[in-house]
């Protein structure tokens, strides 16, 4: 493919177009914050800080780390639910990363098109409205199920704390442990899914990054104002 | 006529006034009302004892040992006496031919009315041969009683879990009695070993009601089993203040602060020691300043180390836990990114070149 028609292919016939509507952008600052405050309360918790001396009753120290943490949890947990909601609701950029026809043939060439973009094999990088297929695929196997797994893995480990009875024990703590045997386990497999979290966020953050130098389309900006724009708008020939 | 609990007691020399006061204390151990003193008094009175079969597999004895020091010296009595312990290989009189035969007699007699309890587990590979009870292997004389119980009593960690002889790699495949035999109702008392008031506790309740007491879906009496060692744990303010023992015999550990951080698995442990204690309510593990191993947990001994809170990952090779896994991982990854930005910065700057 040279040059010329490849970058005819990308022409875009418009300037910008909308994308993330509000709850969507919403929820994605909502879920950075969340996430930074779970993964930093959660290591706490694993791994606790150095011990404070006086009287238990002048502190609330690990009180106060796992509220944070269990307040956030929560919030994740609502803003997931809120979002699959949207998903139905908002437009087709709302519904891509939960639900991607993978049998589309052109969408495994694209895909393979964009890692060969990222292992600089070609030039240009194909613009989409909303995710690149390799980002719809990370996305959706590593992000939405990533968090999919802590909603319930922490939620059934905070039933255990609120007891049998409580909302959280009957919904996952009940069949959650005894799936993985017992609790230890889940606290091990919880703590594994922090990290894979934390590496998606470094990969996600990089990326959005270097898309939005490298790339001829706004990134980091569309998930503040919803518009992503194409920054080759003019210098491309209009074919259509 | 078979004798009644009751007439058992009184023959032993138990007063009425220590039966009844014996009921109502059992009562308030199964988180009974005290309406149900009574009706555990006449269950006793009126209904003939179950005899129980207690059989011996891949164990240590512990159960028995923590069993025959139930706390209330009353209960101890009656529960012996109560527990027409027809066959325990380890504490009864008879021996060799006898005691076999004793096995045969109870199912000849009470086919499908007796109790089985089994402490300890059999092994599988090898043809059963790593336990042997008089000169067959273990799991064929846990078959065939169990094919003639009413119910079984899965007796500590072993029966229910596999424990230590169960813990990785398991050389002759120690097996749990859940795995073994499928069609009988199975009640699990785990622990390394259960609190004896425990388990004189579910012997009373299954002998009083003739069921089962509320099971979890592991098979785990409720009463005893549904709150952590951590919910009920009299170092839980230290806990929430964050005041850990960073190690032992530092200051913390005098002040008596969590053991979270020396590997307490008390928030991951389903028991009642906390609650109940061990030895007449003396103590328990975290009272005597050791964190909670997690005894009654399903592979407990693979949880380790018992001395930190994250748990040993084996299956990278190296000892690790999921920090050093996962903080790995990112390393990785956190390298790749910088290489590939690198990368992109060079190839980059050959464009604006171009």
């Amino acid at each position: 493919m040279s040059s010329s028609e490849n970058a005819a292919q990308l022409a875009r016939s418009e300037p910008s177009v909308f994308v993330y509507e509000w709850p969507v952008r919403l929820w994605h600052w909502i879920n950075a914050l969340g996430i930074t405050v779970l993964a930093i309360t959660g290591y706490f918790i694993g791994s606790p800080p150095p011990t404070l001396s006086g009287e238990p009753s002048d502190h609330y120290l690990f009180g106060y780390i796992r509220f944070a943490h269990f307040a956030a949890g929560y919030i994740i947990g609502v803003g997931f639910l809120f979002r699959l909601y949207w998903s139905f609701v908002g437009n087709k950029n709302a519904r891509e990363i939960f639900l991607h026809n993978i049998l589309r043939p052109t969408y495994w060439k694209e895909l393979w098109h964009e890692v060969k973009w990222y292992l600089f094999l070609v030039d240009e990088p194909k613009q989409y409205d909303g995710h690149n297929p390799l980002a719809i695929f990370v996305m959706h196997w590593f992000f939405v199920w990533g968090i999919v797994f802590m909603i319930v893995t922490g939620f059934a480990l905070y039933g255990e704390g609120t007891g049998a009875g409580s909302w959280a024990h009957t919904l996952f703590s009940s069949w959650v442990i005894p799936l993985f045997g017992q609790s230890m386990d889940v606290h091990t497999w919880h703590h594994f899914g922090m990290w894979l979290i934390i590496v998606f966020v470094m990969i996600h953050v990089y990326v959005a990054i270097r898309e939005d130098i490298m790339s001829k389309q706004s990134i980091i900006s569309s998930m503040i104002s919803g518009w992503r724009n194409f920054k080759d708008y003019d210098s491309i020939p209009k074919k259509k | 006529m078979v004798e009644t609990f009751y007439e058992v007691m009184r023959r032993q020399g138990i007063s009425r006034r220590s039966f009844l006061k014996y009921c109502s204390l059992t009562a308030a151990a199964l988180g009974l009302g005290p309406e149900f003193a009574g009706k555990i008094a006449h269950a006793m009175e009126t209904k003939p004892r179950i005899p129980i079969l207690w059989l011996h597999g891949l164990e240590c004895t512990c159960c028995s040992e923590s069993f025959i020091r139930s706390a209330h010296p009353l209960a101890k009595d009656v529960i012996l006496s109560m527990v027409s312990l027809d066959y325990d290989d380890t504490i009864m009189a008879a021996a060799g031919t006898q005691a076999e035969a004793i096995i045969e007699e109870t199912i000849e007699k009470y086919d499908g009315n007796f109790i089985l309890a089994v402490e300890g587990n059999p092994p599988l590979n090898q043809d059963g041969m790593s336990c042997i009870i008089a000169g067959k292997p273990f799991v064929e004389q846990l078959k065939h009683v169990a094919d003639h119980c009413k119910a079984i009593i899965s007796w500590g960690s072993c029966a229910s879990y596999g424990c230590v002889q169960a813990a990785r790699p398991n050389p002759t495949r120690a097996t749990p009695v859940h795995k073994v035999i499928h069609d009988k109702p199975i009640i699990k008392v785990p622990g390394c070993p259960p609190i004896a008031e425990v388990m004189t506790a579910v012997v009373t309740y299954i002998l009083t009601f003739e069921r089962f007491p509320e099971l979890d879906r592991q098979g785990r009496p409720k009463m005893f089993y549904s709150q952590r060692i951590h919910d009920k744990c009299y170092r839980r303010p230290h806990f929430d203040a964050g005041q850990f023992v960073e190690s032992f015999d530092d200051e913390g550990a005098r002040k008596g602060y969590c053991l979270y951080k020396v590997g307490c698995k008390g928030p991951t442990t389903y028991n009642a020691c906390s609650t109940i204690r061990w030895n007449e309510g003396t103590s328990f593990p975290i009272q005597a300043g050791h964190g909670c191993i997690g005894c009654s947990e399903d592979g407990f001994w693979d949880k380790g180390s018992w001395y930190a809170r994250l748990t040993d990952i084996h299956e990278f090779g190296i000892e690790g836990n999921a920090d050093n896994v996962g903080g790995t991982a990112a390393a990785v990854v956190g390298a790749g990114i910088a290489a590939h930005a690198a990368v992109s910065a060079v190839k980059r700057a050959q464009r604006k070149g171009d």
